[in-house]
């Protein structure tokens, strides 16, 4: 294959890519999108091989054959409700990739040796560092959404010192890779520091993220893997790997841009752990109250919300019961917000089935998607899906949020922050200026939270105190759905 | 190839893909991410030609560690391109076959 053969090939081939993400962008044509991504990396697999001369490799097939076993093995395994995690994984394994391609090329290893020595080294060791450092960062963020490690954020002394010394020695080592000639100690020296320094250096800024910023740090790596894979396309002198590489770092960045204006933080804020109530008493109690969900499920609803409120809240329980059950049956326009929450409880299928009951009685149905519920970027969205329910029906907050007031009913699963109207006007706290759903604008608002907390942000929610039109069903969120299931009845 | 062209395509597809991607509505947020994510694996160019060449180059002094670390490689992109692309077409059906009911 002659090598203008080849451009015209890569070209191609980037435009396919390009149009198989703008496939992504309707329903209808997004499964065919995504079936001509993986065509076209198919076809540049087939097309390297050509053009490198190396169809008679044969350990290259052998190391194919195990990974695509392991990935396809991943992929019809994994439940939807572990999505966020494989995603994370996955996004480690690329920068693992990148990482290896890396070491090869400042080695000298299986390229062809490039007039541009210079520029060579220089990516090698960045596609070695942003590579460990999407990897380990995933590893971590994987580990949180496991619950392998705690979701609160982990705080060492001199966290920032640390992350701080670290990044201005792999800058140092960046640098020093300007003047490496071939099979020095030098060399040596810096492939070790590299892989060191950016390993801790991923490990530390990932272990420092709460749970609650996971969507934002998820699409952070994602756009890092890109990053890497660019990075090590241009130390191969490959240009399908620029090309892509660049399109999926921009996404990631797009990605990022969108969850950090819906959560009102600056990415430098995430990054550098200035996350709006790090070390405060009511992150932490948050934090443990996630962990003990399922444990403490045999304690009733009734007695928690006791417990936990000590007569602050003044709703009472005359209100509580006052007719919830006609409330429902009669609503003629319901909205359903679910959150982190329902994710937690998996009551995705029982929310369903109070959506199909609501509707049976004459009720129109909407869902409204806050950006920024749950653990990923459009974590809700899938999760309904799973449960069948139909995409008409899931509306983004800037589509729904001006038919609040026009709402019989709101049902509220498991969401907090992002339906907390302090964020409009309690200037001196953390979600200030935060966009949230105008759930208190509605009519009758239930709402099925697991307690009284305040969200992860640690800011109380007035609607909770509120005492007209506000129904609490405090536990699991599947106790309380089954409650107004039963209600329905 | 010139290091500035590398350069140069590296900065033009993230501002093409940059506003094409503008256009996915958030319903597709996690696809999407998933199938960034699969794209991501495009190293296995790089990791395909890496191993090739270290087994057919006439010096062979690097070849098993050649193989090692770009086998290693191959797996790692593998494993993303086809998980993520798998994942990705799931969760796509997922959301496609509602429309069918309807």
């Amino acid at each position: 294959m002659s090598e203008t053969l080849y451009y015209i090939f890569c070209v191609i081939l980037s435009i396919a890519v390009l149009t198989g993400i703008s496939l992504m962008s309707k329903v209808k044509t997004a499964v065919a999108g995504n079936l001509l991504s993986a065509f076209s990396i198919l076809l540049g697999i087939v097309i390297t091989l050509y053009y490198k001369e190396i169809f008679s490799v044969w350990t290259i097939f052998t190391f194919m054959l195990i990974g695509v076993l392991v990935g396809s093995a991943l992929a019809r395994g994994v439940k939807m409700i572990q999505m966020p995690q494989l995603v994370a994984l996955l996004n480690g394994v690329g920068g693992l990739a990148s990482t290896l391609i890396g070491v090869l090329s400042l080695l000298g290893i299986g390229i062809i040796v490039s007039r541009y020595r210079v520029f060579v080294n220089v990516t090698s060791v960045l596609a070695i560092t942003v590579g460990l450092v999407t990897l380990f960062g995933s590893i971590v963020a994987a580990a949180k959404l496991h619950k392998l490690l705690p979701q609160k954020p982990v705080k060492w002394k001199n966290h920032s010192v640390i992350l701080n010394t670290l990044l201005i020695i792999m800058i140092g080592v960046i640098s020093t890779s300007v003047f490496l000639s071939d099979n020095s100690t030098i060399l040596y020296i810096v492939l070790v520091l590299s892989i060191i320094v950016s390993s801790v250096f991923g490990y530390a800024f990932a272990i420092r993220v709460g749970g609650a910023d996971m969507p934002i740090t998820i699409s952070l790596l994602n756009s890092l893997s890109g990053v890497a894979g660019a990075i090590a396309g241009m130390a191969v002198n490959d240009l399908l790997l620029v090309s892509v590489g660049g399109i999926v770092g921009a996404s990631g960045l797009f990605l990022t841009q969108i969850m950090c204006k819906s959560m009102n933080r600056s990415l430098m804020d995430i990054l550098l752990g200035k996350t709006s109530s790090v070390g405060s008493p009511k992150v932490v109690k948050n934090a443990v109250f996630v962990e003990s969900v399922f444990e403490d499920l045999n304690e009733t609803p009734e007695n928690y919300a006791t417990v936990e409120e000590q007569g602050e809240l003044s709703y009472n329980e005359t209100h509580e019961n006052r007719d919830k059950s006609e409330i429902l049956k009669i609503a003629k326009s319901v909205i359903i917000v679910p959150g982190y929450g329902m994710a937690l409880a998996q009551a995705q299928h029982l929310v369903k089935q109070l959506a199909d009951k609501m509707e049976v009685n004459g009720a129109e149905v909407k869902f409204a998607i806050h950006p920024v519920a749950g653990r990923m970027p459009g974590h809700m969205n899938v999760l309904l899906a799973e449960a069948d329910v139909p995409y008409e029906k899931l509306f983004e907050m800037d589509d729904v949020n001006d038919t609040f007031s026009e709402t019989d009913v709101v049902i509220v699963i498991g969401a907090n922050d992002v339906i907390n109207p302090a964020a409009r006007d309690a200037k001196d706290t953390p979600i200030y200026g935060m966009p949230v759903l105008n759930v208190d604008k509605a009519r009758e608002i239930f709402i099925c939270n697991y307690d009284l907390q305040p969200g992860y942000a640690g800011v109380d929610n007035p609607l909770y105190n509120r005492t007209e039109g506000v129904y609490m069903l405090l536990g699991d969120a599947k106790e309380s759905l089954n409650e107004l299931l039963d209600r329905l009845n | 190839m010139n290091p500035i062209i590398l350069v140069v395509i590296f900065i033009v597809t993230s501002l093409v893909g940059y506003f094409i991607i503008k256009n996915v509505p958030s319903l597709l947020h996690t696809p999407l991410m998933s199938g960034m994510n699969a794209l991501s694996g495009i190293t296995i160019l790089g990791a395909i030609a890496a191993v090739g060449l270290a087994f057919t180059a006439e010096n062979n002094s690097h070849m098993i560690l050649g193989q090692i670390i770009g086998g290693i490689a191959i797996m790692a992109a593998t494993v993303n391109v086809v998980g993520g692309f798998g994942v990705t077409h799931r969760m796509l059906k997922m959301f496609d076959k509602k429309k069918k009911k309807i």
